[in-house]
């Protein structure tokens, strides 16, 4: 029986390295390859000696799949390829492709200069990364070999980001890496066709959360800035340097220009220039309305954003300030937080999720008192906004997407296991299908049940659809025959008559005669007219000829009636059929042996 | 399979395949070439035009001056200018399932053919394609509505004067169908029924057809088109090119192995070299400048203008032309020039890698920021108080009817200094110069065609191996300017089937089989059993369903159980349905392992005779005979029907059921 099988090693009831193992058709890919943002450890990166213990990554993986270019996605990318070994194709949108090598440089610099850890992928290591990626649009099938195609599909998340369909035969599977069901300020929503997948892997993040309208959200936002601006307070914003980060810079940007204000909005990063450039580059990945006004107006090319230095945190007066990273978990955005918290005119808002361990995790959960590095306690006076602008589908968008894709089979990662447990019992009760929910390490075990392809020949095809009628009528199901001839791997159904032909066999006939006496005192050929009738009136739907010759013929039996001159009212009636006609046969002489009625 | 041909222009294709039950337009292409029979129209009053004379025939009887002026003894339409269109009349348009584009010069005659028609199908074409087919038709509707011309003439038309104009108006053939341009609401409407796809994507049509556009190495998102069933396959090739300029390589190998070739869109001009065609256009371009004269080089607003413009920013320094201004003026010029560096995917690898840096795929964009390069929507507004000369001017229409190069052209034509310089393959230069006559203006003839030439699509053809190929009849002969060179035609073993505007061709196809689908419960049920050593058979009995092109085959559901009510002895009186009939027998049925049977199952008395054909088996104590032949067995049993279906399925064991 083919089966599918699906192993997380990163992202099984939990948010953090995602990194999932598809085996399907004899076929292994490999799905994500991301970092854990909660640990510094071993964890950080999925467990590949998984695959390991039994030989190299590249004998095993035919492909490498990257959804998107965040890093619990992708992190663990350079050391999987470069420390682990594997020289098979990875495959990724262009605009990941782009985007990706650069957040990795980053996470690398703050690993390795600022935390002095050694043992890691190099700056090289990110390049030699890079040189396997194949870059893929939406909507090609490529070919990874012979059996093996992928389809990507948007997503919305992040600019590039995809979803994929993996093929196999007719066997396939989606993986929705992360992704959006409602378009925002600056991408579209995610869309897939109708593709009935034997199973679906869906990201559940907000699993148990029905997002009010994205409206109310923005202005809740910017009633929130304002605020606090206006009462001479500094708001952080803690954002990755591609994503949120923009849709939020077009939302300031618009608000600061309408209303006038003044204080100074400053993005913290020296990627914002060139993060902007990555979307200039790739419009036709942002949403329609962007796309339809750039050659008037580029949205990301911003008036009131200006870039920040260092020594601006400390300055007089209110501002707001984009900071890398979202979570809060080193660099810049922990740095000004650190300056900031002690102040109960600040604010600090939380636009996207925060993983277990990070500090922005920590003050959501409410910890007033923080243990930085192990040495000072900070005293969080600052007032902690969360809105949840990250662009994950929420529990009515993975509803929504699961109609979409019609899956077989739904198996959830990327969120946490209490609200998947809620999750996976709505999708089981509104769709009927099963729904899993694999730990990290556990493998689930789907049977397919693909359909056999077989060339029919055309001729067969024509005349059943012919014979069918116009409509085909549920009801009354006509059964078609047909003979398969199954030669060199290849299956086709012909005719009989053609099989017979094909094959050099010549038919063997199969004939029954069968006499049948009584006594009728008419002529014969009056007593031939009085079966021909007798037979009329019991078979109404079969083809009944009185031929002149002095026979009737039903179907192709033969009927001929004699008798002797010595005992002219003993009639024997003769029958002969074939085969084909077996059971007609069969009934008519039980039949004639009753009698004529008179 | 049949293929209508609309257009007979090898390089503007319109035909029509049917395949299937599908009809599929291929490409849309618009003849602009009848736009040459028109006077220019000027964008400033212009004296010279409005005083030629009126044409008047020799002997006076045919007075047409309203219509037609004379200028240097060629006759021109004084009109809007008009277009020659694909054929309506040979085909309902109404029945098109859908339209595949190629490229988005194949494109323009689409508000023609899906507006007034009753067209209600899809267009498939890839984004570059539709943004910058769109910039082309809106570009051509802004040159035509910003002159509106008062009167509209067709007196000319008329059969029996045609026949009596000057050459070349009184062979130009179709004039009837000629029409003018469409509106931009009609390029809207026309454009919003465009699908997008990706090369490689492959798209379903009604379950019967599968369609997969290629990269076809010519422009930005053009491609060639795979149409193909599990059994068939034909390949669309239109406008392809194997040069390295600014877009994705053609992809070759998907073409392999197909049925049937469509070959469009070949070079235009067999004879010249891009290559050195772009130096030429350099050095000339330069040479002006120096002596103080202005280039113009009328062009499209997209496609070899990109490569122009890169051409010239690794030339300018070195031939000292760093501050001479460089305009590109168009309605779409802006819009263009953004386009092209955002469509990352379509371009080729080393433009691709640039955006990873990010930077701007094409170097147009420095030459922008540094002032080299401006671009205006035409020649009123900004351009007037900015321009300065000496300068070169990008700018269309390549016609030279219609579109601001009217005005250069007026401009510049009365001085030797300035040169005009021809890039684009699709007008003869001296038709297009025709309504100038007499002009001091230097010409150079530099076209730049990058489509496959003769040698390059034999070579391909050979790598691809078409059973059968299909091309415009232009390309089964030398063309006729040079009659000697047989290098510059297709020949190809078989011939290809040439065809013409108007030719309908029956494809050579024999479709024997269809893909349907076993349900994997009815494929568990079957029996196979060998026939021959690698051959086995299996009887299938399901019941076929048939939706949307798909076929699948059911398991014949179980009977319901007859309801206990009914009598057994009524159950016997009821005939047989019309149902399953019996697979049909082959084999033969060997005597002595025969009567062993018989002999195991109780039947000892046999007598057996021998017949000419086979032998007679007389079962006595029963009174029944059999008669064995090779291929045939007859029983021959009265009154003992439990008897007899023992024997049948004694005899049965020994045959093979198909």
């Amino acid at each position: 029986m083919p089966e599918i099988k699906i192993t997380p090693l990163g992202a099984g009831q939990d948010v953090g390295r995602s990194c999932i193992l598809v085996s399907i058709g004899g076929k292994n890919i490999m799905l994500d390859c991301g970092m854990h943002m909660g640990y510094n450890d071993d964890r950080r990166f999925p467990d590949f000696s998984y695959i390991t213990q039994n030989g190299r990554l590249t004998e095993f993986l035919d492909c490498v799949i990257i959804s998107h270019f965040h890093l619990d996605h992708c992190g663990a990318l350079p050391y999987m390829s470069e420390m682990v070994g594997y020289d098979g194709p990875i495959y990724m949108t262009h605009p990941t492709k782009a985007i990706c090598p650069i957040l990795l440089e980053d996470f690398r610099k703050i690993t390795v200069d600022k935390k002095g850890e050694t043992n890691f992928f190099t700056s090289q290591m990110i390049k030699d990364c890079m040189k396997k990626v194949v870059p893929i649009n939406l909507h090609q099938t490529v070919q990874v070999d012979e059996e093996l195609e992928i389809k990507a599909y948007y997503a919305g998340h992040v600019l590039g980001a995809a979803m994929v369909q993996i093929k196999v035969g007719s066997e396939s599977v989606v993986y929705t890496g992360d992704y959006n069901m409602t378009p925002d300020r600056h991408l579209g929503a995610a869309w897939i066709d109708k593709c009935r997948p034997d199973i679906l892997i869906s990201e559940s993040t907000y699993a148990t959360t029905i997002r009010d309208s994205k409206r109310c959200r923005e202005r809740d936002f910017l009633k929130k800035v304002h605020e606090t601006v206006e009462r001479g307070g500094k708001v952080l914003i803690p954002v990755f340097a591609l994503g949120r980060a923009q849709e939020l810079c077009i939302l300031l940007e618009t608000f600061w220009e309408r209303m006038n204000l003044k204080a100074p909005i400053y993005f913290s990063t020296g990627l914002t220039e060139k993060a902007n450039h990555y979307y200039k580059l790739f419009i036709t990945w942002t949403n329609q309305k962007i796309r339809k006004t750039f050659v008037q107006r580029n949205m990301f090319e911003f008036k009131h954003i200006k870039a920040f230095d260092r020594s601006y945190a400390d300055n007089p007066g209110p501002m707001v300030v984009f900071a890398t990273p979202g979570m809060l978990h080193a660099g810049q955005s922990l740095q000004i937080f650190k300056k900031w918290a002690g102040n109960e005119k600040n604010m600090v808002i939380m636009p996207g999720y925060c993983v277990q361990g990070t500090v922005g995790h920590k003050i959501l959960n409410g910890q007033k008192k923080l243990e930085i590095e192990g040495r000072q306690t900070l005293e969080v006076k600052l007032q902690v906004e969360y809105m949840s602008f990250s662009a994950h589908a929420d529990a009515k968008g993975i509803m929504q997407l699961i109609r979409m894709a019609e899956p077989r089979n739904i198996l959830l990662v990327h969120g946490e296991a209490k609200k998947m447990e809620f999750l996976k019992d709505k999708i089981e009760q509104e769709f009927s299908v099963s729904c899993y929910m694999p730990a990290n390490g556990e493998t689930t075990t789907i049977v397919t049940n693909p359909s056999v392809p077989v060339d029919i020949s055309l001729n067969l095809l024509k005349r059943e659809m012919a014979l069918g009628g116009p409509l085909p009528d549920p009801k009354r199901p006509r059964t078609m025959h047909g003979t398969l001839i199954m030669k060199d791997n290849s299956l086709r159904l012909v005719s009989p008559e053609q099989a017979l032909k094909e094959l050099g066999l010549s038919e063997h006939q199969l004939r029954f005669t069968c006499r049948v006496q009584l006594h009728d005192p008419h002529s014969d050929n009056d007593t031939l007219g009085r079966i021909y009738t007798h037979l009329k009136s019991v078979l109404k739907s079969y083809s009944i000829q009185h031929v002149p010759d002095g026979t009737v013929i039903v179907e192709s039996i033969v009927i001929k009636v004699t008798s002797s001159a010595e005992e002219p009212n003993l009639k024997a009636i003769l029958l002969s059929w074939s085969y084909q006609d077996e059971e007609l046969g069969s009934f008519l002489s039980t039949l004639l042996k009753k009698g004529l009625p008179s | 399979m049949k293929l209508y041909c609309l257009s007979g222009h090898p390089t503007l294709p319109c035909n029509v395949l049917k395949f299937k039950s599908t009809t599929i337009m291929l490409d849309c292409g618009l003849d602009t070439t009848a736009a040459l029979s028109f006077l220019p129209l000027p964008l400033v009053h212009s004296p010279r035009l409005s005083k030629l004379p009126g044409w008047v025939s020799k002997d006076g009887a045919i007075n047409l001056e309203k219509e037609l002026k004379e200028c240097s003894g060629r006759v021109f339409v004084d009109s809007q200018p008009e277009f020659c269109l694909p054929e309506k009349e040979l085909l309902d348009l109404s029945t098109i399932d859908v339209i595949l584009i190629s490229n988005y010069h194949c494109m323009m005659a689409l508000p023609y053919i899906t507006e007034h028609t009753g067209f209600t199908g899809t267009v498939y074409a890839t984004e570059p394609t539709l943004q910058i087919g769109r910039l082309l038709m809106e570009e051509l509707v802004t040159f035509m509505e910003r002159v509106p011309k008062a009167h509209a003439a067709s007196c000319w038309k008329n059969k029996d004067i045609q026949r009596l104009l000057p050459s070349p108006l009184k062979d130009a053939a179709d004039v009837w169908s000629w029409r003018t341009c469409y509106s931009m609401s009609e390029v809207n409407s026309a454009l919003s029924k465009v699908q997008l796809v990706g090369y490689s994507q492959k798209v379903e049509l009604f379950g019967a057809v599968l369609v997969t556009p290629l990269s076809s190495g010519y422009s930005l998102g053009s491609s060639n088109w795979i149409i193909q069933s599990h059994y068939e396959k034909v390949s669309y090739v239109s406008g392809s090119s194997l040069l390295t300029t600014h877009p994705q390589p053609m992809e070759q190998g998907s073409l392999k192995n197909s049925d049937v070739l469509i070959l469009t869109g070949l070079t235009q001009i067999p004879t010249a070299n891009p290559d050195g065609m772009l130096g030429e256009f350099c050095s000339n371009l330069s040479m002006t400048i120096r002596g103080g004269g202005n280039v113009l080089v009328p062009c499209y607003s997209s496609g070899v203008i990109y490569d122009l413009l890169e051409c010239l920013y690794q030339f300018m320094d070195s031939a000292n032309l760093g501050s001479t201004p460089f305009y590109f003026i168009s309605p779409v010029a802006n819009s263009s020039l953004e386009f092209s560096q955002i469509f990352a995917e379509w371009l080729c690898q080393n433009k691709q890698s640039k955006v990873y840096l990010p930077e701007p795929p094409f170097p147009h964009a420095e030459l922008i920021q540094t002032n080299k390069l401006k671009h205006y929507p035409s020649i009123h507004g900004d351009f007037s108080s900015e321009f300065r000369q000496p300068c070169v001017v990008f700018t269309g229409h390549p016609s030279l009817r219609f579109g601001d190069v009217v005005h250069f052209m007026e401009l510049w034509g009365k001085s030797g200094l300035n040169t005009i310089i021809f890039t684009e393959p699709d007008f003869s230069y001296l038709d297009a110069l025709a309504p100038y006559q007499p002009l001091a203006m230097k010409c150079v003839y530099c076209p730049i065609d990058t489509r496959l030439n003769f040698h390059q699509v034999s070579k391909l053809l050979k790598d691809i191996q078409p059973l059968h190929v299909v091309c415009p009849e232009p390309y089964t002969q030398p063309p006729p300017a040079q009659a000697h060179r047989s290098d510059l035609m297709l020949e190809l073993q078989p011939p290809p089937m040439a065809y013409r505007r108007c030719s309908v061709l029956g494809l050579p196809f024999r479709r024997r089989y269809e893909r349907i689908q076993l349900l994997p419960e009815l494929a568990k049920s079957l029996v196979p059993s060998e026939i021959k050593p690698g051959v086995s058979v299996a009887t299938v009995s399901a019941v076929l369903q048939s939706k949307d092109n798909k076929h699948v085959l059911q398991p014949v559901p179980k009977p319901a159980p007859v309801p206990p009510s009914k009598k057994r002895k009524r159950v016997m009186e009821e005939p047989p349905e019309v149902l399953n009939p019996k697979p049909l027998l082959s084999g033969a049925v060997p005597l002595e392992p025969f009567l062993a049977t018989l002999h195991k199952n109780g039947i000892m008395e046999v007598k057996v005779e021998e017949t000419a054909d086979g032998h007679i088996l007389h079962l006595q104590a029963e009174d029944v005979l059999i008669q064995l032949e090779e291929d045939g067995t007859h029983i021959i049993c009265d009154n003992n029907e439990p008897l007899r279906t023992a024997l049948r399925d004694l005899v049965l064991r020994f045959l093979q059921k198909l």
